[in-house]
C-alpha cells in the first residue's frame, strides 16, 4: 500500500513536472506545477510531516501559485519558446543527466550519516506531529525563526518599492 | 519503503527543474523552476527527518519554505518592473545591467 502510494505520486510528480517545463503557455505551467505541489505534499505525508504538508498546500499552492498566476495573467506575456541554440539542448540534457547520475551514486552508497534522534514514528503517532514540531520550532530555532520574519519583511519592503511607480 | 527512494526521486526532480531554467527563455517559467528545485530539496530534509528519527528537518522545511515565498514575492516585482521598461519578460533582453 505505501509503496503503491510512493510509486503513483512520484510518478505523478515527475510527468507533471516534465510537462511544467515544456510548455509554451505559461498558464498551462502554472496549473502543472499545481498537481505537481499537491502530489509533493502527499510524499511529505508519507515521511510522517503532516504539518509540512498542510503548509504546502496552503502556502506553495494556495499563495505562491496565485502570485505566479496573477502576473502571468497581467503580463500576458507572448510565448518565447525555448532556448535560440541549437545545441544548448544537447548541452542542457548532458550536464543534467551527468549531474543526476552523481546524485544516484552519492545516494545508493551512503550510509545514513548523524546521531539517531528519539522521535520515532510510534513517538510521532502517539504525541502528534504539529505539537512536536511546534516544541521544536520555539525552543531550538526559535532565533532562526525570527531571523525569518525579518527576512520576509525585508522582502514585504523590498517588493513594495520595486512595484511603486516612479 | 527505504531512504533510497526518496533520495533518487529528490535527484530526479531536482534535475527536471536545473533542465527547466536551463531551456527556458520565459523568466517567469525559470523562476517556477527554482521552486521546483526548492521543492526537491524540502523532500530530501522531510526523508533525512523521518530516517534519523529527527524532526529538525521539518523545522527546516518551514525556512526554506519562507524563503521561497520572499524570493517569490521580490523576484515577481523585479519581472513586473522589467516588464515595465521593456515590455518583454524574454531572458535573452535582461542585460540591461551591463554597462
Amino acid at each position: 500500500m505505501e509503496k503503491a502510494a510512493f510509486y503513483i505520486l512520484s510518478f505523478v510528480i515527475i510527468i507533471s513536472s516534465v510537462f511544467m517545463i515544456t510548455r509554451k503557455n505559461p498558464v498551462h505551467s502554472v496549473l502543472w506545477m499545481l498537481l505537481t505541489f499537491f502530489s509533493v505534499a502527499g510524499i511529505f505525508i508519507q515521511l510522517n510531516a503532516e504539518f509540512v504538508a498542510a503548509i504546502q498546500v496552503i502556502v506553495y499552492a494556495g499563495a505562491i501559485l496565485v502570485l505566479y498566476l496573477f502576473v502571468v495573467m497581467l503580463l500576458n506575456p507572448k510565448t518565447h519558446g525555448f532556448a535560440k541554440i541549437p545545441y544548448r539542448y544537447g548541452m542542457t540534457i548532458l550536464v543534467v543527466i551527468v549531474f543526476v547520475l552523481q546524485i544516484f551514486m552519492a545516494a545508493s552508497m551512503s550510509k545514513v550519516l548523524g546521531l539517531k534522534g528519539m522521535i520515532t514514528s510510534e513517538k510521532m503517532a502517539e504525541i502528534g506531529n504539529v505539537k512536536l514540531f511546534g516544541a521544536e520550532l520555539f525552543s531550538t530555532y526559535i532565533v532562526p525563526f525570527e531571523i525569518a520574519s525579518i527576512l520576509l519583511l525585508v522582502a514585504m519592503i523590498g517588493a513594495i518599492v520595486l512595484a511603486l511607480r516612479k | 519503503m527505504l531512504l533510497e527512494h526518496y533520495l533518487i526521486l529528490s535527484a530526479v526532480i531536482f534535475g527536471i527543474g536545473m533542465t527547466g531554467v536551463l531551456i527556458q527563455r520565459n523568466l517567469i517559467l525559470m523562476f517556477m523552476s527554482i521552486e521546483l528545485m526548492l521543492n526537491a530539496v524540502n523532500i530530501n530534509l522531510a526523508a533525512y527527518s523521518k530516517y534519523l528519527s529527527q524532526i529538525s528537518g521539518q523545522v527546516f522545511i518551514i525556512f526554506i519554505m519562507s524563503v521561497a515565498a520572499a524570493e517569490a514575492a521580490v523576484g515577481l516585482g523585479l519581472i513586473v518592473s522589467f516588464y515595465r521598461n521593456k515590455q518583454t519578460i524574454n531572458s535573452d533582453e535582461f542585460k540591461i545591467l551591463k554597462w
